[in-house]
């Protein structure tokens, strides 16, 4: 196959790349600026900050593999491109988290949607949370610069299928719905954007930023976890790391010391606090790892009679807000509708059930709609998400999922499970270990009032980990300034989705490319001066 | 829903069987020659769940549903080393309660070994666990078949029937 690989092609042109796993001795590297991790936050930031002339050391946790080696496998693609074998869970295992692990991070494995943060999230930043700078007017020249940077657009193809039955039922029962923007150039509508993008159609940071800094001299690390940041007073001095293979249970025998003037984490929403929480970062009023947010998201399976093929075309393109909008952001808990891609490993293990009742839906796999229902958490003082604590060194997220979110999840049902007959499905069936298959909209109802709503019965995922290092400008329930700059250490930043003071009620690759680039303008700045 | 003997049973005892188990199990087994996580004890019991949890989904055929069945071990082998260390020991406590009696006995009604016993009590228990009101019973299950479950579907020979053509040419 012919396609470039921009990965191939940087490294013959000589970027400096280092595989922490393969390291024979320890290193010791310095730059200005480290940045620790390579995705939607640390892809951004290393391009600016490259861009203003400063050198800049990238340290990432998974491996560097480009579109060469992205072959819409799942098997080979969840262990080597998620965290966990795409099989994170939190601490009582009820919530499963598809997050990235690979340079590019979620950008490599994500599905392309690309929404700016709803207005109504910035204003509740903004009342519920005093941000001052997070306002639509001043976000907006950002969101257009990434909107422009990483081919942000409205998407030309019609949508596939399973995306179309979200539309079409929508509309019989007068929902509106919107059309999904992407992040692509050149896209075949494949529909394996989640295994990366065989193609470098999708504009994640491993084919647009990442390269871009390497190709500025930037140092990229990979395979590398950080295991500490080393302090003196209040700066951070080091950052060390070690080689990283498979799970990343065994940390390799070599220590990679990263010094510089100023340290960037942007390790996500779980990396992020647990590398404070390891390294015994200050943090005199306890929030570092707190209000951790997911999107807790439920799902709902359909069979129709025509074939649906989740599988192929662009994963999602249709969504309906109307769940969300159509209630107070601080009042019962409202969740976004979406599509997801329908593959067998994903589907086979979300099914309810095993044996013969499992095999019969798996049967007729082309016909299966699948819809998902992301709901937003953080907005309520019922809904104070979860925490990242430390267990035998290994970072987890304990998020138990309280009433308020579990009465959104019933509601989330019975929308979905409408919608679906709406639409023409055949048979409903809510993905709940309590749930049996259904014929009309008024079984469903009747069923899915009396389902338990327990953890480990309904099947709940997360996509989008939000959260635990907040910003904000009172130093007693935040992390971080609205700058970035970390309340207690003076040069060390956050620039990831970890800044969010509640989840977003949307994808959030879009929010953290415009907030990262501006924290990193600003960061920018002020190093050169 | 389980019965009050059973909450008794599990719950009381359950701290203290686990305890026991973890302290008869500081001799850990080493993995066979060709698996990473897996030793022999553990390949024999995942091979007894596989059928049982993929009824309806494998071949009929002998010879090569005694191939699918290898190679689906082989696969959630592979699978739970790229889990969390965390998860691991919990997926390695878990073939410990199944490979001694008593413990076996508790936790899942069992008496004979799980690879000797017959697949319907072997389902009766998955099912007992799948609804039990204790989330370890539950995270258990969850565990167990969904590890069958993707180590299956991530297998091209499963596809066929199910009816999924398998990845596009790309253009």
């Amino acid at each position: 196959m012919s396609v470039p690989d921009p990965i191939v092609e940087g490294l013959a042109r000589g970027w400096k790349v280092v595989d922490a796993a393969l390291v024979t001795r320890d290193r010791d590297i310095e730059c200005d600026v480290v940045v620790i991790g390579s995705g939607a936050g640390g892809g951004v930031t290393a391009e600016i900050l490259a861009q203003a002339g400063l050198s800049v050391a990238i340290v990432e946790e998974g491996p560097l593999v480009g579109s060469t080696d992205f072959r819409m496998r799942e098997r080979e693609a969840y262990p080597r491109l998620y965290q966990e074998s795409a099989a994170r869970q939190t601490a009582d295992r009820a919530i499963t988290i598809l997050q990235g692990r690979c340079v590019g991070g979620g950008t490599t494995v994500n599905w392309t949607s690309s929404f700016r943060t709803p207005p109504r999230t910035l204003a509740h930043w903004s009342g519920a949370h005093g941000l001052t700078t997070m306002t639509e007017a001043a976000l907006a020249p950002w969101f257009a610069k990434m909107e422009e940077r990483l081919g942000i657009g409205p998407w030309g193809m019609p949508p596939n299928e399973n995306n179309d039955i979200l539309r079409r039922g929508c509309q019989k029962l007068g929902i509106p719905t919107g059309a999904i923007r992407r992040n692509v150039k050149g896209c075949a509508n494949l529909g394996y954007c989640g295994m990366g993008c065989p193609l470098n159609a999708k504009q994640s940071m491993l084919v647009t930023t990442i390269p871009a800094a390497l190709d500025r001299g930037a140092t990229l690390v990979h395979r590398a976890r950080v295991t500490r940041l080393a302090f003196d007073g209040n700066r951070v001095v080091a950052c060390e790391a070690r080689g990283v293979e498979r799970n990343g249970a065994a940390p390799g025998a070599h220590r990679i010391r990263l010094r510089a003037k100023h340290f960037v984490l942007a390790a996500g929403s779980i990396g992020t606090p647990s590398i404070l929480l390891s390294s015994g970062a200050p943090d005199p009023h306890r929030v570092t790892g707190k209000r951790t947010f997911l999107h807790p998201t439920v799902v709902s399976g359909a069979m129709f009679a025509q074939k649906v093929e989740g599988y192929y075309g662009a994963p999602q393109s249709i969504y309906s807000d109307h769940f969300l909008d159509s209630l107070p952001v601080d009042g019962p808990v409202g969740f976004k509708l979406e599509a997801p891609p329908v593959h067998p490993i994903l589907a086979g293990i979300t099914l309810p059930g095993f044996g013969t009742d499992h095999a019969a839906w798996m049967k007729r796999f082309p016909n299966l709609q699948v819809l998902i229902a992301l709901v937003r958490d953080g907005f309520h003082p019922e809904s104070v998400g979860g925490q990242v604590v430390l267990k035998s060194r290994w970072p987890v997220l304990d998020y138990p999922i309280s009433d308020y979110v579990w009465n959104g999840v019933r509601r989330a049902y019975l929308a979905m499970a409408e919608i679906q007959f709406a639409a023409g499905a055949q048979t409903v069936m809510p993905l709940h270990e309590g749930a049996i298959p259904v014929t009309s909209w008024r079984d469903a109802k009747a069923a899915i009032e009396g389902l338990p709503m327990r953890a480990l019965h309904s099947r709940v995922v997360s996509a989008h980990v939000m959260g635990g290092c907040a910003m904000g400008n009172d130093a007693r329930t935040a992390v971080v300034t609205e700058a970035g700059r970390h309340h207690q250490l003076a040069n060390l930043s956050v620039h990831d989705g970890s800044v969010f003071p509640t989840s977003l009620g949307a994808n959030p690759q879009l929010t953290i490319y415009a907030i990262a680039g501006r924290m990193a303008a600003n960061l920018a700045q002020s190093l050169k001066a | 829903m389980p019965t009050r003997r059973q909450f008794i049973k599990v719950g009381i005892a359950g701290a203290a069987v686990l305890a026991t188990v973890r302290w008869l199990d500081r001799s850990e087994a080493a993995p066979t020659a060709n698996h990473r996580f897996l030793d022999s004890g553990s390949v024999v019991m995942t091979a007894a769940l596989v059928p049982v949890v993929l009824a309806g989904s494998l071949p009929e055929e002998s010879a090569a549903r005694a191939q699918a069945i290898r190679e689906v071990v082989d696969a959630f082998d592979r699978a739970v080393s790229g889990l969390s260390p965390l998860v691991q020991k919990e997926v390695d406590q878990l073939f410990s309660v199944f490979r001694y009696t008593p413990t076996r006995f508790a936790f899942t009604g069992l008496w004979a070994p799980i690879e000797e016993a017959p697949a319907a009590k072997v389902a009766a228990f998955l099912t007992r666990w799948r609804h039990s009101r204790f989330e370890i019973q539950r995270a258990g299950y969850q565990a167990l078949t969904q590890l069958i479950q993707a180590s299956w579907y991530d297998n091209p020979s499963s596809w066929a029937a199910i009816g999924y053509p398998g990845p596009p040419r790309l253009p």
